[in-house]
Parts: structure tokens; sequence; C-alpha cells
């Protein structure tokens, strides 16, 4: 007999779907909550049933916990995964589970305290002698006290909030003279952050690599491990690229870092599942970091190589039963790679976007996992995590997971969102992430300014793009029109007619491209005086191969509004807009005084006010699109009447931004 | 129906002379009209200076991307201007055709301003009248980008002014048909040329260049001595603001196409359109391309011309009406894009049975509603004591009746010589094809030079036997010649395109596509209900 049968997850997105997935399949009901803003969101389709808790903010909805143990009370939930992020290493949470009779689907509470406290938890791991940075985590929090431990760990060190995570509230001090300011920044900042201003120090580990490993405890005292993760690919404290097993690691080290880990879960009577996280560095030392008391996002990577499934086991531990397995049996087998999928601008400091996902489908193939909570259509907003989808391969040996993330990537359709794809495929192609020598250092080390910049389209690109807005505007109207044999297009009886397309990119480069059909379907394609062969093989949905002097090119693309062409290309996602269908329209609105968006897009900075005076030239607002800013200027002097949109507003084209009445 | 099985062989000798003989004949007519392109190209630093787009670059920008289109009279007034072949500039000065806009079949007129400011020639008048008369009759609305000088002074004629007043009198027909017209005004309409936006359904001009006035700054400073500015006097502004003769004023030329799009396309007007039963076909069996090594250059050369159906028909495929009976003139059934067309062409001379099988077979199309192609290479009906007997004249009589009166679209291919009566019972020009368009090695006329010269031989010896002189060797020979290259100097079909005898001349490797989008062009005409009216719509 279960101890329960229903399951409500109390988070969203991907993982919620994740949780789900595995629960139906092994026949439990189950309950999603849900905000405002994810009504119709997958994992709300997919629930048995689905409770709305609250408006979009997190803290009107999925943190809070009221709200979520009423939507259990209301559905007769027995139990709650609490997925990752969120409630999932809330303590209190736990307890209050606890004290309403449901199953929380993780650790105690007093485990999650434990090691929610990151000097606590390195006391309790020194005393289960788990290798631990050496550092200082006494409660005596008085500069001087910092200072003199500082002397003994020596430099370069790391502040760090006791309470942190996420690299909030983390200095690195390379001498005494910084620490005093150090120390008093990242206590405001962990006040804030975490409402707690307690810090530790910790020894500096140079360039190490973050290797972590995945225990699994029952309730009968089983400890096990599940062999590691390397997730040295890092952005700011934020995994970007994550693998399993280390490329580095042997046999040995692994019975190593296993047994401390598992060391480490038994110490706290550690119950379910969880992660030890170490630092390795180039000795293959290892250095206990922190531990996480939920299932990682990078879980998968460890269920592909040990053919594992971590929610079931987790729920199966939460029913009381024995794991069934003992560390013998777990067989670690290939290699599985994972890269994060974000909705972000890498050429804005990788600020998160918004926006619809107007196109969304996922690569399939051998060894390719997508686990992600969107559909078509759905927005990512900024209430929540702009991540789009986790994207794993797994294959017989590294490069082959390399290679098939890579090629999953690519063949993705994904439009509507500025996204890190081709950020990741960079990171997944470069020499060194090839070899498996990326530490924790990589990205900072090896990605420059301009690797990082916005990238101007090809000739290949633009002439790609070209024929394709030919052709799909040819298509569109051959369909309207009454009796047109598909024979005749593409021919004139005086000779080919040059079809023009005069592309904008940024400030400096403008390309001016001319159509020619050929007799054989092809196009004569002249890119700013350049010519080149086009012909299109296939072209379908948003798909086509197409080639250019006879090279074969896959392509996707989208059309978001007439005159524009989304454009993916070896994962890079480049945006086309014919200015022959813009540049009299922005003109013509001036003549009125009538500013009209050009593109779609967000407003980033609005800098006029109604009654105010504005010459022509003046800059009025910000528009940016697809990784461009563009100037919305004024185009006449005059007096603005009205603005008609704000900072952060999203626009599409031809939408009204200002109305400016003409001085006299 | 089987395919027919082709007997020319790609691989020969024949091919090779033939399709390099054809080509050769193509090149010319692309180089014929590079030549008016080229001039006019050559005016392109003007066209930017004040931001304006060359009239082939408004006409692309009109035009739907990758859509057909068909030129018409791309030659008209080649040997018009100058018997000089080396510098007659064909054209006309004025780009016509029909082509797309948001999938509106179209007449489509620009006037060529890169050549003399857009002047007219003694042959743009009529260009444009005849185009006219195709929208009319095909009930396409009609586009006019305008910019020219207006008439030549220097060059003025009488019957120019005269018969130009029916361009005007076509737009009103149209309008009246329920036919919107359109003019672009791109720059300057001056005089009778005000006329085209003034009697256009819809004006869109554009600002600062579109003008419009019945005397230019330099007429009404002659006339009256007023000192005026052009924008005040004909600008587009002006009249969008104070006459209310233009509708939409746009910014510069590539606006002004851009509404002139959306305006067509806001008439939704292939709502008034039946759809057609589309049926599938397959393309012939025979590549199209493969005519120019099918049919010899000089039409003495005989060749089956069935070769050549094979190659402009589906799958190749067609019944022969017939066969054994009057079998120079060939009578087939078949179908171009699905569409069925009955199909007339010649292996030699027209007999009685051949004029009255063809007679027949015209009736029986017309009985089905089926359209006609006409492939030309006629030389004539038979002569002589024997087929004068047999009726010759009454038969061809009949053939020529049934020609003029059939109620079904009629297309002629001048594909050889079409000489004489041949032309008439093949429906040549006089007979009001719907479309008659002429391969580059076409020959046409009451007979070939030759034929005339020996003729004219055969007579002056006659005479000087009668009258029982010698004969003048020298002179005859003389002479002789003189008559052939006065009746072939008129006969090629680049000469007689300039005198707009035909739509055009085309690379006959071209003549499915050709045939295909004129079928499909009659048949919307005949499908289409257009909202007639009695006067036209005024501009109140």
């Amino acid at each position: 007999m279960r101890k329960f049968n229903s399951i409500l997850v109390a988070n969203r997105g991907e993982i919620a779907v994740r949780v789900m997935h595995t629960a139906r399949s092994l026949g439990y009901r189950t309950i999603a909550v849900y905000s405002e803003a994810d009504a119709g969101a997958p994992h709300v389709l997919m629930a048995d049933e689905a409770v709305l808790i609250g408006p979009a903010p997190v803290g009107q909805s999925y943190l809070d916990m009221s709200r979520i143990l009423k939507a259990a009370s209301e559905t007769g939930a027995e139990a709650i995964h609490p997925g990752y992020g969120f409630l999932s290493e809330n303590a209190d949470f736990a307890r209050a589970c606890d004290k309403a009779g449901l199953i929380f689907i993780g650790p105690t509470a007093e485990a999650i305290d434990l090691m929610g406290n990151k000097a606590a938890a390195k006391r309790r791991m020194i005393a289960a002698n788990v290798p631990c940075v050496p550092g200082y985590e006494d409660p005596d929090q008085t500069d001087a006290a910092f200072l003199a431990a500082s002397k003994k760990i020596g430099y370069p060190l790391i502040v760090k909030a006791a309470a942190g995570g996420g690299g909030r509230g983390m200095r690195l001090v390379d001498n005494a003279k910084a620490l005093a300011t150090a120390l008093s920044s990242a206590k405001s900042e962990a006040l804030n952050a975490f409402g707690s201003d307690e810090l530790i120090l910790e020894k500096a580990i140079i360039e190490p690599r973050h290797v972590e490993i995945q225990v699994f405890s029952d309730m009968q005292g089983t400890v096990i491990h599940l062999g590691e993760r390397d997730c040295s690919v890092q952005r700011r404290h934020q995994k970007v690229v994550e693998e399993a097993p280390c490329p580095v690691m042997t046999a040995e080290l692994r019975a190593k870092m296993g047994a401390a880990a598992v060391e480490a879960a038994r110490s706290i009577n550690y119950r379910g599942a969880g992660t030890v996280e170490f630092l390795l560095d180039s000795e293959n030392k290892f250095y206990f970091l922190e531990m996480n008391t939920r299932l990682q996002v990078e879980h998968p990577v460890t269920e592909l190589i040990t053919g594992l499934d971590l929610v079931a086991l987790q729920i199966r531990v939460a029913q009381g039963e024995p794991l069934g397995l003992v560390q013998e049996d777990v067989r670690l087998t290939g290699h599985a790679m994972e890269v994060r999928l974000y909705a972000e601008d890498v050429t804005r400091d990788f600020l998160p976007c918004t926006g619809s996902i107007s196109r969304w489908v996922p690569a399939s193939g051998e060894g390719i996992r997508f686990d992600s909570g969107i559909l078509p259509g759905q927005e990512i907003s900024p209430f929540y995590d702009p991540m789009i989808a986790k994207v794993i391969a797994y294959g017989d040996d590294r490069e082959t997971a390399r290679h098939r993330l890579i090629e999953a990537l690519k063949n993705t359709v994904l439009f509507g969102l500025t996204t890190n794809r081709g950020f990741l495929i960079d990171i997944l192609s470069r020499d060194s992430f090839a070899r498996g020598a990326a530490t924790t250092a990589f990205i900072a080390d090896e990605f420059t300014e301009a690797d990082l910049a916005a990238k101007t389209p090809s000739e290949v690109q633009t002439a790609i793009a070209a024929v394709l807005q030919y052709r799909i505007a040819r298509d569109q109207i051959l369909a309207q029109t009454v009796f047109v044999s598909d024979k005749l297009v593409d021919w004139s009886s005086g000779g080919a007619l040059l079809t023009r397309y005069i592309y904008e990119f940024g400030d400096e480069a403008k390309r001016d491209v001319t159509i020619s059909p050929k007799q054989n379907g092809g196009y004569d394609v002249n890119v700013g005086g350049a010519a080149h062969s086009v012909a299109i093989l296939e072209m379908l949905d948003n798909k086509a191969q197409v080639t250019v002097d006879g090279f074969r090119y896959r392509v996707h693309f989208a059309v978001p509004a007439e005159g524009i062409l989304d454009l993916a290309e070896s994962g890079q996602t480049l945006r086309f807009v014919n200015m022959i269908d813009f540049a009299v329209t922005a003109e013509v609105a001036a003549g009125v005084g009538r500013i009209t968006a050009p593109m779609h897009g967000t407003i980033l900075d609005v800098f006029v006010k109604t009654g105010e005076t504005v010459e022509a030239g003046a800059r009025l607002a910000v528009l940016e699109a697809m990784k461009m800013q563009h100037d919305i200027i004024a185009q006449i002097d005059g007096i603005v009447q009205d603005v008609l949109t704000a900072t952060a507003a999203q626009v599409a084209v031809g939408d009204v931004l200002f109305e400016i009445e003409a001085a006299e | 129906m089987t395919a027919f099985a082709s007997r020319v062989i790609p691989s020969s000798d024949a091919f090779a002379t033939n399709r390099a003989n054809m080509l050769a004949l193509v090149e010319e007519l692309h180089a014929l009209k590079d030549r008016a392109k080229a001039l006019s190209e050559r005016r392109r630093p003007r066209f930017d200076e004040r931001g304006q787009l060359t009239p082939r670059e408004r006409i692309v920008r009109l035009l739907d991307p990758g859509m057909p289109f068909l030129e018409l009279y791309g030659l008209a007034n080649y040997m018009v201007d100058t018997d000089d072949r080396g510098k007659s500039i064909p054209g006309a000065s004025l780009l016509a055709g029909i082509g797309f806009i948001k999938g509106v079949r179209c007449m489509i007129c620009a006037n060529d301003s890169g050549i003399n400011a857009g002047a007219m020639t003694q042959k743009t008048g009529e260009k444009m009248r005849f185009c006219q008369d195709i929208a009319l009759d095909k009930k396409l609305p009609f586009v006019h980008l305008v910019e020219s000088a207006g008439a030549n002074l220097l060059q003025y004629q009488v019957e120019s002014w005269a018969r130009g007043g029916g361009g005007f009198l076509r737009l009103a027909k149209l309008s009246a048909a329920g036919i919107p017209t359109f003019v672009v005004l791109h720059g300057p309409s001056t005089a009778g040329g005000a006329y085209f936006p003034g009697m256009s359904d819809y004006v869109i001009a554009i600002k600062g260049r579109g003008r419009a006035s019945l005397g230019g700054a330099a007429l009404v400073r002659a006339a009256t001595g007023e000192i005026s500015d052009e924008e005040e006097l004909a600008g587009a502004e002006m009249h969008a603001t104070k006459t209310g003769l233009v509708e939409y004023l746009a910014e510069d030329d590539a606006h002004g196409l851009l509404i002139a799009r959306d305006i067509v396309g806001r008439l939704d007007w292939n709502k008034n359109c039946l759809r057609p039963v589309m049926k599938g076909f397959r393309e012939p069996l025979y590549d199209p391309d493969e005519i120019a090594g099918v049919v010899p250059v000089d039409y003495r050369k005989p060749y089956d011309v069935r070769e050549v159906v094979a190659r402009l028909v589906d799958g190749s495929e067609f019944d022969e009406f017939k066969p054994g009976y009057g079998s120079s003139l060939v009578c087939l059934q078949g179908s171009i894009f699905g569409q069925a067309v009955g199909v007339v062409g010649n292996n030699g001379p027209i007999d009685p049975d051949g004029a009255a099988k063809g007679g027949q077979f015209f009736q029986l199309c017309d009985q089905a509603g089926i359209p006609i192609v006409f492939l030309n290479n006629i030389t004539g009906y038979m002569v002589g004591k024997e087929y004068e007997q047999k009726g010759m004249i009454k038969h061809g009589s009949k053939m020529i009746q049934a020609v003029s009166n059939v109620r079904v679209p009629k297309l002629t291919l001048y594909i050889g010589a079409s000489f004489g009566a041949g032309n008439y019972g093949m429906g040549g020009y006089g007979y009001e094809p719907d479309f008659l368009f002429a391969w580059p090695n076409a020959m046409t006329g009451v007979m070939g030079g030759e034929q005339a010269a020996l003729t004219m031989d055969q007579v002056a010896r006659s005479g000087a036997e009668r009258k029982g002189v010698p004969v003048d060797e020298a002179a005859l020979a003389a002479q002789k010649q003189r008559l052939i290259d006065h009746f072939d100097s008129q006969a090629d079909a680049f000469y007689t395109s300039g005198r707009l005898l035909d739509h055009g001349v085309i690379d006959p490797r071209d003549s499915r596509k050709v045939l295909g989008f004129a079928l499909q062009t009659c048949w919307e005409a005949r499908n289409r209900t257009a909202h007639s009216n009695s006067f036209g719509v005024a501009r109140l």
C-alpha cells in the first residue's frame, strides 16, 4: 500500500512538467498549481487537476506557502514535490507540509536548515572528515576576526554570504587591504538578498572545476552516489553547460569523491536526492563547496548515464520504500551533456528577454532529450526565470554527445525571442571545451567582447534571407491569384526582372541585394556587388534547405511581419528587415507628425514627455529588436502631443508611438 | 491519348545548326531591347540625384516578386524612328506588359523617362491605346506610371494628335466598363498628358516631382506673360490640396508604388472572378527548350509542325483531327497547363481539303468553347488549275469566315512564314487574335520577296515576249534584287513588330509559357464580372 497516491507539484515550467511526467507514468494523480501568467502553460495542461494560486509575481503565487497548502487541501493532495528553486530548499515549507499532514518529497527540514547555512554546513562537514576549502565560518563576525582568519587561510580568498547561493554576496579578495571593503559590501548585499548578513571566508581555488556528486539515500539507511556531474562552464556562477561524467574523472577519484559525498549525506541523516558540490583543482584535490538539498536542474545528465529516473527514486523514498539499489548496482554508461537554453541577450550582457515564442519545434534524434515547459505562442514573462528549455544529448562517448548536442541546438526551430543559442553552440564548439579542458574560468578566459557582440549577417546568410523573402512573398501572392500556373512563376517574357532588397545592420552595414530568377529554377543573387547563385532545394513550414554557390545550408525562418524575416542558420538567429517596405513609412509618419514603430520590439527608453518641444532629428525613444537598437527620431520640429508608449513596452510594427504637432 | 513520338534527334548536326541559327536571332532580339534599356540607363545619375527610381525599377517595385510578366510591344517603333537598323531604338519609350499587383492581373504601362525625358515617339500613343484595348477586353485594371515630357514638338504629326485622343477615350471606356484605372504621377504630365491623371480613377502623385498642368511654365509665360512656379502651377501637393486631382500623395517613387500596390490590393478584384477547376497535367515529354533546334530558321526548309506542338502541349500528348484528309493543315487537340486547346499548324500550303477541314475544326472548337492556337508557317493557299477547279477560293473563304467568327480565344504565333491569305486563314493580325506573338525568324507579308521577284520577272518576260522585244537581263536582275529587298525588308519579325503588327517577338523556347499566360488571361477575362456603369467614375 502506498502512503500517498496524489502529488501536487509546487512549481512551474520544465521541472513541473518533468516531475509530473514521471508521477503520471507511475500512476499518481498529478496536481498543478499556477499563477495567472501561467494559465495555459504546459504544466497546467498536462496535470490531472490544476489550481490557480494567485497573480504572476512569485511572492503571491509560487512562493506563497499558504496558497500552495490551500490548493493541496482543496484537491486532496497527499504529497508535494517542490521541484527546484521556489520553496524547494525552504525548511519552513517542509515543516508546514508535515504539519498539514502532507508528505514533502525531499529531505527533512533539519537537513535543509543545516545545509542552507553555509557556515554551519561547513562545520558539520569538517567534523565528518569531508575535505573542505580552508576557511572561516565562525559566528564571530567582527572585521578583526575575519582579518585574523584571512592570515591563516591565505590570499586570494572569497568572502561569501553564509546563507547565500547563486553568487550573490560573493567577493574575491586578493589582499588584506581590500578585505574590509569587501566585507561591508558583501554584508549589505547578503542582508538584502537572504535576510542574513552572516559571512564566511574561503580560500580561493584558482580555476578549479565544479564537480558535484549526486547522492541518494532512503529511510532505511542506504546511502549511495550516482556519479558526478561536471558543471565547470559557468557565467557569474550560473551554470551554462553540465555533463557527466567529468572529462578528467578517474575511477579512483570518483570512488574518493563519491565516498566523501556519501559520508556527507550520512552524517546528517540525509533522505532522498541531494547533490554535494565540490571544487576540483588541477591536482585532483577536491573541496566541499555546498550541498543542495533538492533535485538539481542538471539531474538529466545523471539519468542518462545511469539509466535511472531520479524523480521516481525520490517518490519511492518518500513512500518509505527502500531505494532497491546498492552502490554496486550503479553503472555509468556513455556520456551526457546538457545546456540551458535561455531567453537572454548575449550581446547586452545576457540581459533576460521577454516576449512570445512564435515557433518552437525541438530537434529530435538519437540521444536527444528536451526538458521544456513551453508551447508555441507562450510568453516568456519577466516574472520568472527565462529558461526556455534544457537540451540534453547522450552518446557512447563524449564527442558523440557533444556533436549531437550542437546539432540538436542548430536543428531546433525557435523564433520570437532572443536566446543564448548561438552562445551555447559557440561554447560547445570551442577547442578547449572539446578537449574537456574547461574550468570555471572558461567563459571569462575564452570569450572576448567581440565574441559576444552582435554579429552582422554574412553575405551568404543575406543571400539566403533575400531569396526566402522573395519566395515567401511569391508563394503567398500565387495563392491569391485566380488562374496562374505555378510553372509560370519566376518568368518574364521580356527578360529577367530584378527584385531588390535593402537591409541595414546597425550603423554602417547596409546591403543592397538583387534577385534575378534563372531558367533552371535557381536565382542569381547579387549582394552588395558580389554575385551568388542560390537555389532552394526544399522549403517546408519553417525550414528550408538552400544552396549558395553549390554549398548546402539548412536554415529555419519565420516571418514576424510583412517585410521582416528571421533567419536561423547554424544556430545563429538574425533579423532581416527589407527597408524597401519600411523606409517610406517612417517618413510619411513624420509628415503628419505621427511616429510609428518601424518593427516589432521593446521600447528601452523614452526621452520625451507630452508637451515637450522637439526639433527634427531629436531622439524620442530607443527601440530594441532582435539584438539591435533603433533610435526613434523626430522628423519635424514641433510639440509632442501624445506619448503612446513607455519604457519596456512591447510594440508591434506600425504601432503609433508619438504624435507630434508641427511647429508653425 | 498517347504521347507523340518525336523523330528529332537533339544530337544531330541539323538540330545543332537550327538551334545555333535560332539562338543567334534570339540574341539579336535581346540586343535590340538592351539598346533601349542601355540608353535609358544612361540617365540613371539624374534619377539618383532626384531620389527617383528608374522606370524599370518602378515596374519591378510595382509588381509582385516572382510572378510572371508578359511584355507587350517590346519592339514598338523599331525602324519607325529611323531606317537605320543599327540605330533605331525599339520600345516607343513606353514599357508595357501584363503582370501582377497583389495577385491581381493588371495592364501596366510606364513612360521610359530615361529616353528623351519620356517624350512620345511616333508609336507611343498607338502602343498605349492597344494596351488599353487589351485591358478593356481582358478586364485588366490599368496602371500607368507617368513621367513624360509630352509630345515632341519638333516631330509633330497631326495624326498623332488626332489619334492620341483615343487614349483618353479608352480611359473613359475602361472606367465605365468597371475596370479601374490608375496613374502614379512620377513626373510631369503636361498639356494633353495632363488628362492621363485627369481621366484615371485613382491618382497617386509624388511630392515635389509629379506635375500636371495644361500648360507648363514656359507655355504659360508665352501665352499670357504670367510668371509662375511649376509647383504652384502643377505640383502634386497643389493637386492634393487645392484641386483634388490627386487622391494619394506620396513621399517618393518607392512610396508611391507601395500605395499603388495597396490600393490595387484593396480592390479585392479577384472576388469577382470564378475560380478554374485546376486539372493536373504533365509537362511536355520533350523539353520546350528543344524548339530552337527543331525549327529551321529558313521557312523554305520543311519540317513536321507536330514536332513543335509536342514541345508546347501537356505531356507532348495530342489527338490529331482528320490526319488523313487535307493533311498539310494539321489540326490537333491537346492542352496547355491543363487548359484544352485546339492547335492548327502547317505542314505545307493549304489545299481545298485542308481549308474545309480547318473551317470545320474551328467551328468544333467554338462549339466546345475551346481556345484555338494558330501556329503560322504558311506560304499560302494552293494555286494552279487543279486547285482552283477544286474550289480553293470557296473552301479558303469558309476557313477564313470561321476564323473571323469563332467566339473562342484566338492565340496566334508566327513561327515561320505567314504569307498572303494563308495569314488570314491562320488567325493573322487582321483577324484580331486575342494574342499574337512572333518568333524572331518569322516572315510575314503578302508573299515572300523571292516569290514576288519571280512573279514580276515572269510578268516582264511575258510582256517582252508579247511585244517581241529582247529581255533586258541586267535591268531585270536589278529589279529582281530590288523587289526581294523591298519585300524582305518589311517582312522580318523585328520590322513588323516595330509597326505593332503583333504583340511582340518572343524567344521560341518561351512559347509554352507565353501561350499558357495568354490562355489564362483569356480565361480570367471570360469568367470575371466587372461592375460597369454608363459614364465612368467622375472625380467629383
